[in-house]
C-alpha cells in the first residue's frame, strides 16, 4: 500500500522534469579564443535564437567557455559538455569543434561555425548530407571575388602581400586556394608569416617596398594585431585589403565578404530549427552567400588614393 | 561537476602524467629546465597523426612518436652539453625550431583522426562506456611506466643520472660521463612527453600545431604542486606525486569550467585555475602551521 503514493511522486516528479525540460533549451558554447571575428559570430548566432523566440534568460540557458587559445582546455571543456549534455552544442572553430566531435559521440547535436573545411576536419563526410549529429555553417572566404575587387580596384598592381600565420589551418588553406588563383588575375604572391601576435609587425615591415598592395587572408593571429598591419601600410602607402569585413572598420582599405555576424546568424537558423525538432544530420553544410563591399575613407586618404565613384556606390557601408 | 567531466579530467590529468614524469626527469632529476616539452609534446602528436592518417599501425606511430620525442631531447641536450649553450636558452630554441618542424611533418596545422582506427580504437567494442575504459586503459600503461622508470632510475645509470644532477662536478669526479647522462635523460625525457602528446593526439581526435602551449607550465604545476603535497624522500613517491599533482591541476581546471555560479566568466578561466593551483600549494602549509601553533 505505501508504494502507491511513492511511485505516483516519482512519476509526478519526472513529469515536472519533462515539462521544465521543455521550457528551457541548455546551450552550451565552446570558443578556442575570443576575438572579434569569433565573438561576432557568437553574437549573430544568439540574436538569430533571439528572433526565432530561444531568448537566453527566459528560455535558453547558456553555459559558454572560451579555451583561451589552448587545445587541451578545448578537450576539457567538450568533456563537461559530454557530462553536462546540453540540448545542443555550438562549436566556433576547427579546434573547439573536434574536440566536441570527439567527446559528444553520443546524439547531442553539434552545430560547428568558422570552420573553413569541415571535410578535412573529419567533422562531417559529406557536406550536402552530413548524416550523425553534426553540421554547420562554413567561414570559407570568397576569395575569387576577392582578387577581383583588388584588381579592379589597382589595374596596374603587380606583386601582392599575403600576411598570415602558417600555424593556422584555416588559413593555410586560403593561402594554397589563392596560389591557385592568382596567374588567373595577374597578380605575384609574396608570402610573409607570423606565428603570434608579436611577429605580425615585423612581418608587416618586411613587405613595405617589395609589394603593391597587402592581401590579410581570415587569420586569427594577423587579424587580432591588425593595426601593425596598418601601421606599415600607412606608412609606405600600400592598401591593404581584408578577408574579413569587421577589419574595415578598423583602418583597412576595403573586403568585399561576409561578415561574421552575418554567418552567426545563419548558424542561429541552422540551431533554431535543430531546437524545434529537426536532425543536425538533415541539414546541409552551410556557407554564407551575401557578399558585402565594406570601404574605409580614412584609410584611402592615409595611403593617398582616390576611391573611385563606381565602388563607392555599391559599398554597403564606407567608414570615415 | 559531472562523472562524465570528472573523468575526463582524469584522463586528461593521467595523460599529463607522462607530460609530469618527463619534467620531473629534466628539472629534479637533472636540474635542467627544459622548455623543449613545448614542442615535444605536439611533436609526438604530429608523428602519431601522420603515421596513423597514412594508413600506418597506431602502435607504431605511438612508438615512432616516443623516437621522435627522444630525438629532440637529444638535440636540446647536445646544444647545452657540446656547444655550451646555457640549457634555457638551448632547449627555448629547441621549441621554437619544432613548431616550425611539427608544422612539416603534418603539411598543415591540424590533422584529424576522429574516424582514423587508433590504439584506443579496440577499446570501444567492450560494453562499458569510452569515458570509463580510456582513463583505465592509460592509467595502465601509466603504471607500467611509471614502475619501468623507478626501475630505472634505482639501477646502476639512474644512480649515476641522479648524481650527475645532484652535483655534476662530484659525479664526474668519480669515473661519470655526465655529457652522456645529461643527453640520456633528456631523450628519456622528451620521449615521455612526446608519448604524452601522441595518446592526446588519438584520444581527442586531432592533432594540432597549438596544442603544445603552455605544456612546460602544467607539467611544472604538477611537479611542483604534487611533490609539495606528497612529500617523501623515495624515487616511486615522488613519481606518483607528480601524476598526483597532474590529476589534481585537471581537476583544478574541470572546476573552474564550473565557476560560472560565483560571477566568473569564460574568459576568466586560466586566473581561477591559477588562483586554484596556487591555493592548493599553499593549503598544506597552512594547515602545518596551524598544527605547530
Amino acid at each position: 500500500m505505501m508504494r502507491r503514493p511513492i511511485l505516483s511522486a516519482v512519476l509526478c516528479s519526472m513529469l515536472m522534469a519533462g515539462v521544465a525540460q521543455a521550457e528551457t533549451v541548455n546551450l552550451g558554447i565552446t570558443q578556442i579564443v575570443e576575438h572579434p571575428a569569433l565573438d561576432a559570430s557568437r553574437q549573430g548566432a544568439l540574436d538569430e535564437l533571439a528572433e526565432r523566440g530561444y531568448v537566453e534568460g527566459e528560455n535558453l540557458e547558456i553555459d559558454f567557455q572560451n579555451a583561451q587559445g589552448n587545445p587541451t582546455i578545448a578537450a576539457q571543456i567538450a568533456r563537461k559538455f559530454a557530462g553536462d549534455r546540453p540540448d545542443l552544442v555550438l562549436a566556433i572553430s576547427t579546434p573547439s569543434a573536434q574536440a566536441a566531435a570527439a567527446a559528444l559521440q553520443d546524439d547531442t547535436p553539434i552545430v560547428f561555425t568558422a570552420v573553413t573545411d569541415p571535410l578535412l576536419a573529419k567533422l562531417v563526410n559529406d557536406m550536402d548530407a552530413p548524416g550523425g549529429h553534426i553540421t554547420g555553417v562554413v567561414d570559407a572566404p570568397p576569395l575569387q571575388a576577392q582578387l577581383q575587387l583588388i584588381r579592379d580596384m589597382f589595374p596596374e598592381a603587380e606583386r601582392l602581400g599575403i600576411l598570415y600565420n602558417p600555424g593556422e589551418a584555416n588559413s593555410v588553406s586560403q593561402v594554397e586556394k589563392l596560389q591557385a588563383m592568382a596567374p588567373e588575375f595577374g597578380f605575384e604572391l609574396v608570402e610573409v608569416t607570423a606565428s603570434r601576435t608579436s611577429e605580425v609587425m615585423g612581418a608587416a615591415r618586411s613587405l613595405a617596398g617589395r609589394v603593391d598592395a597587402i592581401y590579410v587572408p581570415v587569420d586569427n593571429t594577423v587579424v587580432s594585431a591588425l593595426e601593425s598591419v596598418l601601421k606599415v601600410s600607412y606608412d609606405a602607402d600600400i592598401p591593404v585589403f581584408t578577408g574579413d569585413n569587421s577589419s574595415v572598420e578598423r583602418g583597412a582599405l576595403a573586403s568585399l565578404g561576409f561578415s561574421y555576424y552575418d554567418m552567426g546568424r545563419q548558424t542561429g537558423a541552422m540551431m533554431a530549427r535543430i531546437l524545434s525538432g529537426e536532425k543536425a544530420g538533415d541539414l546541409p553544410v552551410g556557407t554564407v552567400e551575401k557578399l558585402e563591399l565594406i570601404l574605409n575613407r580614412g584609410a584611402a586618404e592615409q595611403i593617398g588614393y582616390d576611391i573611385p565613384a563606381e565602388f563607392e556606390e555599391q559599398a554597403v557601408e564606407i567608414f570615415d | 561537476m559531472s562523472l562524465i567531466a570528472f573523468l575526463g579530467a582524469i584522463e586528461l590529468g593521467l595523460i599529463f602524467g607522462f607530460v609530469a614524469l618527463g619534467v620531473y626527469l629534466s628539472f629534479r632529476v637533472l636540474d635542467f629546465p627544459d622548455l623543449t616539452v613545448d614542442g615535444s609534446f605536439p611533436l609526438g602528436a604530429a608523428v602519431a597523426a601522420v603515421w596513423i592518417v597514412g594508413g600506418g599501425n597506431p602502435w607504431v606511430g605511438t612508438a615512432l612518436a616516443v623516437i621522435a620525442g627522444g630525438m629532440a631531447g637529444i638535440v636540446t641536450a647536445w646544444m647545452a652539453v657540446k656547444l655550451k649553450i646555457l640549457n634555457l636558452l638551448a632547449s627555448i630554441l629547441s621549441m621554437i625550431a619544432l613548431y616550425s618542424i611539427n608544422l612539416r611533418i603534418m603539411g598543415r596545422p591540424n590533422i584529424a583522426l576522429l574516424t582514423e582506427s587508433t590504439i584506443f580504437t579496440p577499446l570501444e567494442t567492450l560494453p562499458l562506456s569510452r569515458y570509463i575504459v580510456y582513463p583505465l586503459a592509460i592509467l595502465a600503461g601509466l603504471a607500467v611506466v611509471t614502475a619501468l622508470l623507478n626501475r630505472f632510475l634505482t639501477s646502476e645509470v639512474g644512480l649515476a643520472m641522479r648524481a650527475t644532477g645532484e652535483n655534476p662536478r662530484m659525479a664526474s669526479g668519480n669515473g661519470i660521463n655526465t655529457s652522456v647522462m645529461v643527453l640520456a635523460g633528456m631523450a628519456l625525457s622528451n620521449a615521455l612527453v612526446a608519448l604524452g602528446g601522441a595518446l592526446f593526439a588519438q584520444s581527442q581526435g586531432s592533432a594540432d600545431v597549438t596544442m603544445g602551449v603552455g605544456t612546460i607550465v602544467v607539467g611544472l604545476a604538477a611537479v611542483i604542486g604534487g611533490q609539495s603535497l606528497i612529500t617523501g624522500r623515495t624515487i616511486l613517491v615522488a613519481t606518483l606525486a607528480c601524476i598526483f599533482g597532474s590529476i589534481l591541476y585537471r581537476l583544478m581546471v574541470a572546476v573552474a569550467l564550473n565557476a560560472d555560479f560565483i560571477g566568473l566568466q569564460a574568459q576568466d578561466l586560466n586566473l581561477v585555475t591559477a588562483l586554484l593551483v596556487g591555493f592548493a600549494l599553499v593549503l598544506p602549509r597552512f594547515k602545518r602551521r596551524r598544527r605547530v601553533a
